[in-house]
């Protein structure tokens, strides 16, 4: 049955973005206001909502999980890593989305607003958990030091979701969840962008599952590939 | 927990007198980074006067990484963790008195970029207060965040490269707090300068609470 889901799972997800260009493309109309520059909004937010809050703040959940001892377990590690991995791809999406909206509204590829230059920095601060990752050290000191530098790196999630308030700087305040719960956003628009956060969603949680499943086969084989040369080497028998 | 941290403190600070890496390598380099900024800029005086917050502040964050590679070497070695481990030193400890001597040769530094600075891009300081405040509070941010870093990085020969990459964002509200502070300290907007000063007391602040309550897992093996 999970298996069934697992492989369900990419084509409903490619179906879904699939749907997402079709309407944001041909169904939806232009703005008012951005005309057709609005329908970068069905891929933008939804890129930036997977990157910041699904997979980060899966990555510092599951850190969190690692770092009790009562659920200390390698499968958090795992999915903490994976979670990371992708958000960091999401996070580059974002932010080379939001430059080729920025460059005809804003009049330029990159500004040094608080939301994207937090944003950068949040990518930045993940890239260097994905290089201590690579740093060969026993799995669980390195599962350890990872989970820390995960939260650590995640208290700019918070910074990063405020900045467009506490600074007011050129990015728009939130469209959909902003102070008030009411959204600016109606009708066929509103309908396919939602769809685009359930699209893009489900084609994280696909990535990540894929993601895991590779790890805990590459563990797997250096496990089985250390027995083998164990077993190799005790083959040629001891020297008299 | 105090006792630990004065013994590890004294013991830092007295590998550093000794072996005087700091006076001969990293203060060198600060002054060489301060002559280097100057050289792109070019002998205009106002655009250097204009730039030497930013100036003074970059050439700290780099130095710092000095600092942070030299202080997690004194502690890397598996035989010195061991020793620590058997004299029964509180982890808690060991992180305040690495931090403690760390900020005592990042305070030493500011010092001499402060000066640097005066002679070097011509500026005239207003208010003190606020930049002695500013400099002794990203002393002790700083020094917090490295030890922590260091720990995180580990042992492995990648340190070098690595920790630069770990540490240098997370720094980087230092950086903007400093800057504007020191902005304040040389113009007559104290008051804007008190907000900053308070980030980086928040940012100290948390990152000792961090380093106090995480320093102990991350050295376990």
């Amino acid at each position: 049955m999970r298996q069934r889901l697992n492989k369900a799972l990419g084509p409903v997800a490619f179906v879904l973005v699939l749907l997402t260009v079709w309407l944001g493309l041909f169904v939806t109309p232009p703005d008012v206001d951005q005309g057709e520059l609005v329908r970068l909004v069905y891929i933008h937010p939804a890129l930036a909502w997977v990157a910041l809050y699904v997979a980060f703040g899966m990555a510092a959940l599951c850190s969190v999980l690692y770092l009790w001892p009562r659920t200390r377990s390698m499968v958090f590690d795992y999915l903490a890593a994976a979670a990371v991995e992708v958000g960091v791809v999401f996070t580059i999406l974002t932010l080379i989305t939001g430059s080729i909206w920025g460059r005809p509204t804003w009049g330029v590829w990159w500004t040094w607003d608080a939301r994207l230059t937090s944003t950068a920095l949040l990518g930045v601060l993940f890239l260097g958990y994905l290089a201590l990752r690579r740093v060969p050290a026993d799995p669980h000191v390195r599962a350890r030091r990872c989970a820390v530098a995960a939260l650590f790196a995640a208290v700019d999630v918070p910074i990063v979701h405020f900045s467009v308030l506490w600074w007011q700087t050129l990015h728009q305040g939130a469209t959909v969840l902003n102070s008030n719960l009411t959204p600016t956003i109606h009708g066929s628009m509103a309908w396919t962008l939602l769809l685009s956060f359930v699209a893009f969603t489900l084609v994280f949680v696909w990535m990540v599952i894929a993601r895991y499943r590779i790890e805990v086969i590459r563990v797997a084989g250096q496990d089985v590939a250390l027995e083998a040369a164990i077993a190799s080497r005790r083959a040629e028998g001891v020297p008299s | 927990m105090w006792r630990d941290a004065w013994l590890v403190a004294g013991r830092d600070l007295r590998i550093e007198a000794r072996s005087r890496v700091a006076l001969w390598q990293v203060l060198p380099f600060a002054i060489l980074v301060l002559f280097l900024f100057a050289f792109s800029f070019g002998p205009q005086r106002s655009q250097l006067a204009n730039s030497a917050p930013g100036l003074f502040w970059l050439a700290l964050l780099f130095s710092t990484v000095l600092f942070a590679q030299r202080s997690r070497a004194l502690e890397g070695s598996p035989a010195t963790r061991e020793s620590t481990r058997l004299l029964g030193l509180d982890p808690a400890g060991v992180f305040l008195g690495k931090m403690m001597a760390l900020s005592v040769e990042l305070v030493l530094l500011e010092i001499l970029l402060i000066l640097g600075v005066i002679f070097l891009f011509h500026v005239v300081v207003v208010s003190w207060l606020i930049l002695v405040s500013s400099c002794l509070l990203a002393a002790l941010g700083l020094s917090a965040v490295s030890v922590l870093y260091g720990a995180l990085s580990g042992e492995s020969r990648m340190r070098a490269t690595l920790l630069p990459v770990l540490m240098l964002p997370i720094a980087a509200p230092v950086l903007i707090a400093g800057v504007r502070s020191f902005q304040a300290a040389l113009e007559h907007g104290a008051g804007l300068g008190g907000r900053w000063v308070g980030v980086l007391a928040v940012f100290s602040v948390v990152y000792s609470a961090l380093g106090i309550g995480l320093y102990g897992a991350l050295e376990e093996n």
